[in-house]
């Protein structure tokens, strides 16, 4: 292995040129990553601090329903997983076809998350929960709500290097994008780690 | 092949520790009998074991990396502590104060 190894997969055993040209892109989407950290972090403290300001208005135990938030859950889980199975076939079989099928997996598994998601923000709509109707509910729907759009960003950028893979094949450009939203994709499930720890099984616990 | 072979594997122990933390966390909330208080304790601990475990497995953050690079991820994480601690406690405290 080089000597230069960055944080997340790396390229340097099996493409030299790939691993050089991927460094300074993979330095500054960590820079990115951690900000987006910071604004999630302060939406994580946001929710805490409000967590009782509910104006009488439905809480944890209305609102969630755990065995889609348990859905979800290892829907994210596994897609974290596969999305890892299409690093390692880019980084070690060079071929397209199998990095492309295991990225329609990962789409597959990703794209029904933000559909169950929906589904529970229509329930807690119907539930009188939204978002003007307390604090509580404003920070609630501005965490959850910020995750599922990050999903959202992740499936169409999924998309888009489907396309760029057929297009450009295993380019060395297309490797080093395929690095970075291998970062954004785990990144995600990490938030989610903390959104299912204390929104959703720290609110019903 | 054996260095594709060793990180497959660490993909697959990563997936599989995160399925026994997270069932572990879910767990605790749903049996009968364990205290409030109990509860959250593990399940934030099984949360900041699962997020160790996927930073490691997935996002292979060790002590090969660059050291800029974990400069930046450890700072980036004493700022987010600072932040949400800091708001934590005034907050709490003020509310305190407020009755």
């Amino acid at each position: 292995m080089s000597g230069t190894a960055h944080p997340g997969l790396n390229l340097g055993a099996s493409d030299a040129r790939a691993h050089e040209r991927s460094e300074t892109p993979v330095f500054g989407f960590w820079v990115f990553l951690m900000s987006d950290l910071i604004i999630f972090g302060i939406l994580f403290a946001h929710y805490i601090v409000m967590t009782d300001a509910r104006a009488f208005g439905p809480g944890p135990a209305q609102l969630f329903d755990l065995k889609s938030v348990a859905a979800q859950t290892s829907l994210l889980l596994a897609s974290s997983y596969t999305y890892g199975m299409a690093s390692l076939a880019m980084k070690h079989r060079e071929r397209i076809r199998p990095v492309a099928l295991w990225l329609i997996v990962t789409a597959i598994l990703g794209a029904t998350f933000p559909g169950l998601e929906l589904r529970d923000f229509a329930n807690m709509i119907a539930e009188g929960g939204v978002p003007q109707r307390s604090g509580y509910l404003s920070a609630l729907w501005a965490l959850v709500g910020l995750h599922g759009l990050h999903v959202a960003v992740g499936l169409v950028w999924i998309a888009v290097m489907l396309a760029l893979l057929a297009v450009r094949g295993l380019s060395n450009r297309t490797k080093t994008r395929l690095l970075l939203l291998g970062l954004y994709w785990h990144f995600l499930d990490l938030i989610w780690i903390g959104i299912l720890s204390i929104v959703y099984l720290g609110g019903l616990a | 092949m054996t260095d594709a072979r060793a990180e497959m594997r660490r993909y697959a122990i990563g997936a599989i520790l995160s399925a026994v933390l997270t069932l572990a966390a879910f767990w605790v909330v749903l049996a009968d009998g364990v205290a409030r208080g109990t509860a959250l304790w593990i399940v934030g601990a099984a949360g900041v074991a699962q997020i160790a475990v996927q930073l490691r497995c997935f996002l292979h953050i060790g002590s090969a990396s660059k050291r800029e690079d974990l400069h930046l991820i450890l700072f980036s994480a004493l700022l987010a502590g600072l932040m949400i601690g800091g708001t934590i406690w005034i907050m709490t405290s003020l509310h305190g104060r407020m009755h």
